[in-house]
């Protein structure tokens, strides 16, 4: 059945199918029509579970981290500030191995304050130890929220579906609704292994001496590793089921391109017309797309991107002092590689900034000279800058 | 209501609780009202560190970590899910100290309360941050010494009154809220069946002397607790429905310096300073119809 939802509706719509039976959260924009759609389904009987109506995102994470170790499905979703209040608890739910799935709508962080789209929040707790999926459309909300909780609860590994605010949340698309049976089938029911219950009691989130500690956190970053494989299984049984695959990444007209934009959630679609248009010229751009930040893709970056001459990575985020994450992950999975691409970064569309075309094509000139000339100038660079704001001569 | 503390030792020994904890004994006696229906959460703390040394565990009912600010907010997740799964023998119980309660957790904790999870909260007070060193807490006492109110030469000790947790718990309008004290187990024993048997959001906060933390001999743990109720300093009572209930008034009021005497964290008082405590001891009295 198609019907015509913003991205929040499918996130909400994806909870309500994976029958979740403890919702937890609380209201920020602009992830609230999440939360509003699910009190609604709860309100209607459509949806049988318990809203816990937190006063804190901090509490709301806690919340669902008591219920999903009591054995039950739980689901909460944030954004920006949501995120970084509950950042803590992101770590001891990942330590405590909660399969809990989490919708992040992206938002930029304070100071100043802004509502608007960026990923520099999701960005900020990328090593949380939290499967980090990122969304180009509504359709692929649905999907991959769905797939979220499967590869959560077969690996005991937290997910949190991200995508970006307002560009997604609040935008309309027609998007296939999968009927509740076949949902049924391709999710089973929840079941946690040694949850907190009185028939067989379990100590959980003990002190973790020196002696020990160190071994939690390898067979943590190994089920990160093992999770790879599982989306991917995963994602292969879900387009048996309902016709639509994903993949860790997407491989857009890049296997013979010298230049390749390397992008993550909706920027993608965008930066797709741009290659178009370059391959209406006969030029070789192509483009590649970050679905799984975390676990981050190595192996297959290294397979797509390997054989350019010049990648640009177009990226909202930025590690202040740094870079953008997606350009330092994806340059660090060439540490020992070779032939290696060159690599440029260009830090975009921040706080809901419109990201032309025309930028896009700056950013692809820029990585096509590189490539001519074998040089890179300035490897980190800002698009759409207004220069006479920050005092630069333009 | 007749008290019937169950045999079992349900917070087993062998945990690694200073000699004379006063809070490792609320932990029993908690656990033998409670009986093996529970499930415990429980804030970042002392009796957090003590009885769960991976992979050592004192706790033979179900029982979970998370960190310290959130308790009651992990214990409103596991009664939706106690709610979802029908199983509605089994309480949530929450446990915190007096900083994971009156300080860092206290928005958490006004939350469950104004939500109206059935659960039941208690408090641990040993009345400064003990775990990592006897630093004050928002329940630290008037005058007391601690490693952030240290006696000097311009400021001594701590400079404002113990902040006051059950009664902005019943200001929430739990329906029952009560306080206790090691030194009185039974009467404890009894307040803790009583939440657990009723459903909604209760209270209870005990009062549990810190060996290390009041400068008290190891001996002298349910001595000093004791002479806290008996010369009024901190009163037994309990909330239910809104109806005050003073459950223990002691017979012949004994002077507070009869308590202050015996910790180290005190020792500096003057006798002007004991004056002063004395005073406001009385009005505390007079406001629960003490002697």
């Amino acid at each position: 059945m198609k019907q015509v939802l913003d991205g929040n509706e499918a996130a909400a719509t994806a909870a309500k199918l994976a029958r979740v039976k403890v919702v937890s959260a609380y209201p920020i924009t602009p992830q609230t029509t999440i939360v509003e759609k699910l009190a609604e389904f709860i309100a209607n009987g459509e949806l049988d579970a318990e809203y816990i109506k937190v006063e804190s995102e901090h509490s709301a994470l806690s919340a669902c981290i008591g219920a999903a170790a009591t054995d039950v499905r739980t689901f909460t979703a944030t954004s920006s500030q949501g995120l970084m209040l509950m950042s803590e608890i992101l770590f001891v739910a990942s330590g405590l191995r909660l399969p809990i799935v989490m919708t992040n709508v992206n938002r930029s962080l304070s100071a100043p304050l802004s509502i608007w789209c960026d990923q520099q929040d999701s960005m900020a707790v990328r090593d949380s130890g939290w499967v980090q999926l990122y969304c180009e459309n509504n359709q692929e909300i649905l999907d991959t929220t769905l797939q979220a909780f499967r590869v959560a609860e077969e690996l005991l590994l937290p997910v949190m579906v991200c995508f970006d605010g307002y560009i997604l949340s609040h935008t309309a698309e027609p998007i296939e609704i999968p009927e509740q049976a076949e949902v049924d089938k391709f999710l089973p029911v929840y079941k946690f292994p040694n949850p907190l219950d009185p028939e067989k009691p379990v100590t959980m989130g003990p002190l973790g001496v020196p002696e020990y500690y160190e071994e939690f956190r390898y067979m943590l970053q190994e089920a990160m590793h093992a999770s790879k494989e599982k989306l991917v299984e995963v994602d292969k049984e879900f387009k048996k089921r309902f016709g639509r695959y994903y993949g860790l990444i997407e491989r857009y007209r890049s296997d013979d391109a010298d230049v390749i934009l390397l992008t993550m959630g909706s920027l993608s679609s965008s930066a797709k017309e741009v290659v178009d248009t370059y391959r209406k010229r006969g030029e070789k751009v192509g483009l590649v797309k970050v679905r799984s930040f975390r676990p981050f893709p190595v192996k297959e970056l290294i397979g797509a991107l390997g054989q350019a001459k010049a990648v640009a990575v177009l990226e909202k985020d930025i590690s202040l002092g740094s870079a953008g994450g997606l350009f330092l992950d994806a340059a660090a999975s060439f540490i020992n590689v070779k032939p290696a691409p060159l690599m440029l970064n260009f830090i975009c569309g921040l706080a809901g900034r419109d990201v032309s075309p025309l930028q896009i094509k700056e950013a692809v000139r820029a990585a096509a000279k590189a490539a001519e000339t074998g040089k890179v100038r300035r490897a980190v660079r800002w698009l759409g800058l207004r220069e006479k704001v920050v005092g630069l001569k333009v | 209501m007749k008290v019937e503390p169950i045999e079992e030792e349900l917070v087993a020994p062998g945990h690694r609780a200073c000699a004379g904890c006063g809070c490792i004994l609320a932990m029993r006696y908690a656990l033998k009202a409670l009986g093996k229906d529970v499930i415990v959460s429980m804030a970042t703390g002392c009796m957090e560190v003590v009885t769960t040394p991976y992979p050592e565990t004192a706790w033979r009912v179900p029982w979970i970590h998370v960190a310290f600010e959130n308790t009651a907010a992990v214990a409103s997740g596991i009664e939706a899910a106690l709610k979802v799964l029908g199983k509605k023998h089994v309480k949530s119980v929450a446990i915190a100290g007096d900083g994971g309660t009156a300080d860092i957790g206290l928005q958490a904790l006004s939350g469950a309360i104004e939500r109206g999870h059935n659960f039941l909260y208690i408090c641990y007070d040993n009345e400064a941050y003990m775990n990592t060193g006897i630093q004050r807490s928002g329940a630290t006492p008037y005058k007391a010494w601690t490693t952030t109110t240290p006696i000097g030469k311009v400021k001594r000790g701590e400079d404002r009154p113990k902040k006051d947790l059950p009664a902005i718990v019943a200001a929430h309008g739990a329906p029952y809220i009560a306080t206790a004290s090691v030194a009185y187990p039974l009467d404890f024993i009894k307040k803790v069946k009583k939440a657990a048997a009723i459903e909604g959001p209760t209270y209870i906060h005990v009062h549990t002397p810190c060996t290390p933390g009041w400068r008290i001999d190891e001996s002298k743990t349910i001595e000093v607790a004791r002479l806290a109720v008996l010369t009024g300093s901190w009163v037994l009572y309990e909330i239910e429905q809104g109806k005050l209930n003073v459950t223990f008034k002691p017979p012949k009021r004994r002077p507070v310096v009869e308590y202050l005497k015996l910790q180290g964290r005190f020792r500096h008082l003057t006798d002007e300073d004991i004056s002063e405590i004395q005073r406001a001891v009385d009005e505390q009295c007079k406001r629960f119809g003490i002697g």
